[in-house]
């Protein structure tokens, strides 16, 4: 990452990455939603440089340009220059360079403070973060699984209905796993991607810490963020542990018969979330599980899978929502999008999507027309009472 | 804010509108090695009536307007040289109308070549237009306004030649139409049998008005598609192959490819032939009418057809050529330019002679391709060097490079192709003095205050 001042200049601005690959729509939701080529990852790239070359001075615009940028990694696809792999790790050493100098927008620091402060983006208080819980098992050693459910998870109210729909599925399903409950702390996914290194390693030292004590050795998440960081940028703190997203398990455990589904009769299309698909190529188990639910049709959105169209909440998003207030406004555009395919669910494996999606819906007067329900909600509506 | 701002800001939405630093310097520069220079403000209207307005504004306050679609022609032409305000017009992105029967398409005034492709296949696979191989973000009007070459032009000839039709709002604000759109409903031709006055707006890189809607030609899309490719060691014997190729009436598209990588083909010219069918007959037929064509040069020993493996044949067919783009990372210095001349395509020897010659003097990494242009008459040649970004060094000399190779092709009898500020200085020295004059008067009707992207196609 701290190659990115000596290779940023290699952008030729060319646009490519506006695109998914067929080229039908805009496909950086930060350049979708403003439209101004500042906001396009080569636009973005360029100013940086600028930054970096003292041709441009340090301003909130500029900051707000850079943290518009929802680290989706649709650019990393469609770029064609071999750098392409690089280009978000660039938006994020440049972060870590403006949060060094402590320049950043007033929402990217309230998040900082909040994480800092409270283990959760949301400000919300440690003791409530197993307050949906509602009895499911603290994590022992010997068991199986960690289950670790994440800031939103446990604290956002759509969101927890995915957690106890799943930790309610691998209870029938006899999987032995536990949750930290109020030791759960922020897994540093959006604090990675906002730049806030020291942070970020604060955290990840202290969940491969706890998780070590306790001798986990596999953990499944509910989000694709925190999968992806644990996943990914964990090994530095020393972490060797087996990292799941809920979607493989629950996709085993069908598969295995464990658990065992009947009649749901439903149109339901899926959003690909950008940390589980562009980041690690899990396209296959979540359609699995859908397309295992008897009565479900599964319709694709036109862009979707390395192609799909961010909901707008990554790097924090979710909660500081940069990009919201418009009807071009990934979370909005999607939502009609999904609607336009016919289905009458949008089915989603990511928290953030959940609730960047349950607003988008009521904001385009959808919510009599589209439901956003996670895949384990939907697993949990379609259990087989034998 | 300024009074200008606020003015435009209710013209579009103050959404629409940017004075920030961020904007004026991006906007400011095009990936090319043209100097910068920032406009005051940056616009994205959405209608033809928001253009005229903030055209109708800029005249009372003589501000200039420069109309910028992706601003890829990388030569400087959306670069603002006396500020102003700049417009991107990329929020006028629809497609107005496909007229299957009649064959042609109704664009806004910034929708990208990518609308129009992924429009196509998805509604009207059986239809296709002539796709550039910039990237798919450049604007179809604009490549129009610059005379592009596409996949078609070896049929067809310039892009603009397949216009149907504009909608102007011309450097006074006023509306009009262009073509059998001024009198009929349909857009089926840019002038005949009246007085084609297209010319007054292609090639004039938006110093005569701001072009809000196109109408362009649609062509059959075969249903399969091959790539050939021919190689010689010999430049001089370039001309006729290509020339031999483009009169068989068959091939889609001939571009003669010459650069030192990849190694194994270092020296070689690589003509690039692409053949279409609509069955594996009709296919058949024309890859045996291109190696009967050739046979000569086989016989000869001067040349051969190389297999192409399958797997290289996905990006020798791909709409538009990403390896096109790839170029400016070769050096990993994140940029190119192009001279490239319009120039009859006997001249392609020596064109490779001062490529070569430039390369070596300036310490260049190189390529060319030339595209055949309606069937032979001329073609496009491009000197292509990498620079990097990074080194001020390479720039000056890839800039240095191309004015002299942009020198070396009107000598020779080409004219440039999207000339930047400076290359259209060298081209008015050379024209015949009445051609200028009526230029400048046409240019001053229709732009009396001399707003419209001011700097380009100025004799004085
Ligand atoms: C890798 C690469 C490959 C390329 N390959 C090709 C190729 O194969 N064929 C080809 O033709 N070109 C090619 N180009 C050149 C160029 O990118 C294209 O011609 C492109 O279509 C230009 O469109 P643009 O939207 O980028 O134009 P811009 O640079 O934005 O504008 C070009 C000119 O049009 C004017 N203009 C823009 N919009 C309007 C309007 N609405 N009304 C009036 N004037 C307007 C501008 O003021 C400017 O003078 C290539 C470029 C690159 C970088
Ligand atoms: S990031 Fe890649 S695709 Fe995007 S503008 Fe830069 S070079 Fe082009
Ligand atoms: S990561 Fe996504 S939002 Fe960020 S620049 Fe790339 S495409 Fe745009």
């Amino acid at each position: 990452m701290q190659q990115y001042a000596s290779q940023i200049h290699r952008c030729f601005r060319c646009g490519y990455c506006k695109f998914p690959t067929d080229y039908s729509s805009f496909n950086c939701p930060s350049y979708r939603r403003f439209r101004f080529d500042s906001y396009s990852t080569g636009g973005r790239l360029w100013l940086i440089y600028a930054w970096l070359k003292g041709e441009v001075e340090w301003s909130e615009h500029l900051a707000d340009i850079l943290y518009a940028c929802t680290t989706c990694k649709n650019c990393t696809e469609q770029c064609p220059m071999k750098f392409a792999g690089d280009i978000v790790d660039w938006i994020v050493g440049a972060r870590s360079d403006m949060v060094e100098k402590g320049k950043i927008p007033p929402r990217v620091a309230r998040f900082f403070e909040a994480v800092h402060g409270y283990g959760n983006p949301l400000k919300l208080l440690r003791s409530d973060r197993d307050a949906w819980a509602d009895g499911t098992k603290r994590y022992e050693p010997g068991d199986e699984y960690l289950f670790y459910v994440g800031c939103l998870g446990s604290y956002d109210e759509n969101a927890q209905k995915m957690s106890k729909s799943l930790a309610e599925l691998l209870n029938k399903a006899g999987v032995s796993f536990g949750i930290l409950g109020s030791e759960e702390e922020c897994c540093g996914n959006e604090i990675y991607m906002l730049g806030e290194m020291g942070l970020f390693q604060v955290l990840a030292e202290k969940n491969t810490q706890q998780f070590k004590e306790l001798g986990v050795k596999k953990i499944v998440t509910l989000s694709p963020h925190a999968y992806n960081v644990m996943r990914n940028n964990y090994s530095a703190a020393g972490a060797n542990f087996q990292v799941y997203h809920y979607t493989q398990l629950l996709s085993d455990l069908i598969k295995k018969n464990k658990i065992k589904l009947s009649q749901n009769k439903a149109k339901v299309t899926y959003q690909d979330p950008c940390f589980l698909g562009r980041y690690n190529k899990i396209y296959d188990e979540p359609r699995q599980i859908l397309q295992s639910i008897p009565g479900i049709e599964l319709i694709e959105m036109e862009r979707n899978r390395q192609d799909a169209f961010c909901c707008g909440g990554g790097s924090g998003n979710f909660v500081m929502d940069l990009l919201a207030g418009s009807e071009d406004s990934p979370g909005r555009v999607r939502v009609r999008e999904a609607y336009e395919t016919g289905a009458d669910t949008l089915a989603v494996a990511c928290p953030s999507c959940l609730t960047i999606f349950t607003d988008a819906v009521k904001t385009e007067d959808l919510d009599e027309k589209l439901t956003v329900k996670g895949i384990s909600q939907i697993v949990m509506e379609s259990l087989s009472s034998k | 804010m300024s009074d200008i701002h606020e003015d435009l800001a209710r013209i579009v939405g103050k959404n629409w509108v940017s004075s920030q630093k961020e904007e004026r310097y991006l906007y400011g520069r095009d990936p090319g090695l043209m100097p910068p220079h920032e406009p005051e403000y940056v616009v994205m209207p959405k209608t033809t009536e928001e253009v005229q307005e903030i055209v109708k504004l800029a005249n009372r306050e003589k501000v200039p307007v420069v109309p910028k679609g992706a601003g890829l022609s990388l030569t400087g032409l959306v670069i603002p040289q006396r500020g102003g305000i700049l417009l991107d017009m990329k929020r006028m992105d629809k497609i107005l109308e496909v007229n299957d029967k009649a064959g042609y398409v109704i664009v806004e005034g910034g929708t990208t070549h990518a609308t129009l492709k992924s429009h196509l296949m998805k509604h009207y696979p059986h239809l296709r237009h002539s796709m550039p191989d910039s990237p798919p973000i450049a604007t179809i009007v604009a490549n129009a306004v610059i005379h592009g070459q596409g996949r078609l032009t070896q049929q067809h000839g310039f892009n603009s030649d397949m216009v149907s039709g504009l909608e102007v709002v011309l450097g006074t604000g006023e509306l009009c139409r262009i073509g059998s759109c001024a009198v009929s409903q349909y857009w089926f031709s840019k002038g005949p049998p009246m007085p084609d006055l297209t010319g007054l707006f292609l090639g004039w890189f938006g110093t005569t008005g701001v072009i809000t809607k196109l109408g362009m030609k649609l062509y059959p899309c075969k249903k399969i598609r091959d790539a050939m490719m021919f190689l010689t060691d010999r430049a001089d014997l370039v001309p006729d192959i290509m020339r031999k190729l483009g009169r068989t009436e068959m091939m889609e598209d001939i571009v003669s490819s010459f650069a030192p990588l990849p190694l194994r083909l270092k020296g070689n010219f690589n003509i690039l032939i692409i053949i279409t069918g609509d069955s594996e007959e009709e296919v058949e037929f024309k890859r045996k009418m291109a190696w009967d064509t050739l046979w000569e040069y086989f016989e000869s020993r001067d040349g051969g057809f190389l297999s192409v493996p399958p797997d290289m044949k996905p990006a020798l067919l791909a709409m538009p050529s990403k390896d096109t783009t790839r170029f400016a990372d070769t050096s990993k210095g994140g940029g190119f330019e192009y001279s490239g001349p319009i120039t009859p395509i006997e001249k392609y020897p020596e064109f490779i002679a001062k490529l070569e010659e430039l390369a070596s003097k300036y310490k260049l990494f190189y390529a060319s391709s030339a595209r055949v242009i309606d069937g032979g008459h001329s073609m496009m040649f491009s000197f292509s060097y990498t620079f990097n970004r990074a080194d001020p060094d390479s720039m000056v000399r890839v800039k240095t490079a191309l004015d002299e190779a942009a020198e070396f092709a009107l000598e020779q009898g080409g004219v440039i192709w999207k000339p930047n500020i400076d290359e259209q200085k060298m081209v008015m020295e050379r024209m015949d003095p009445n051609t200028l004059k009526l230029m400048m008067k046409l240019k001053e009707l229709l732009d009396p205050n001399g707003i419209m992207n001011p700097g380009n196609w100025e004799a004085k």
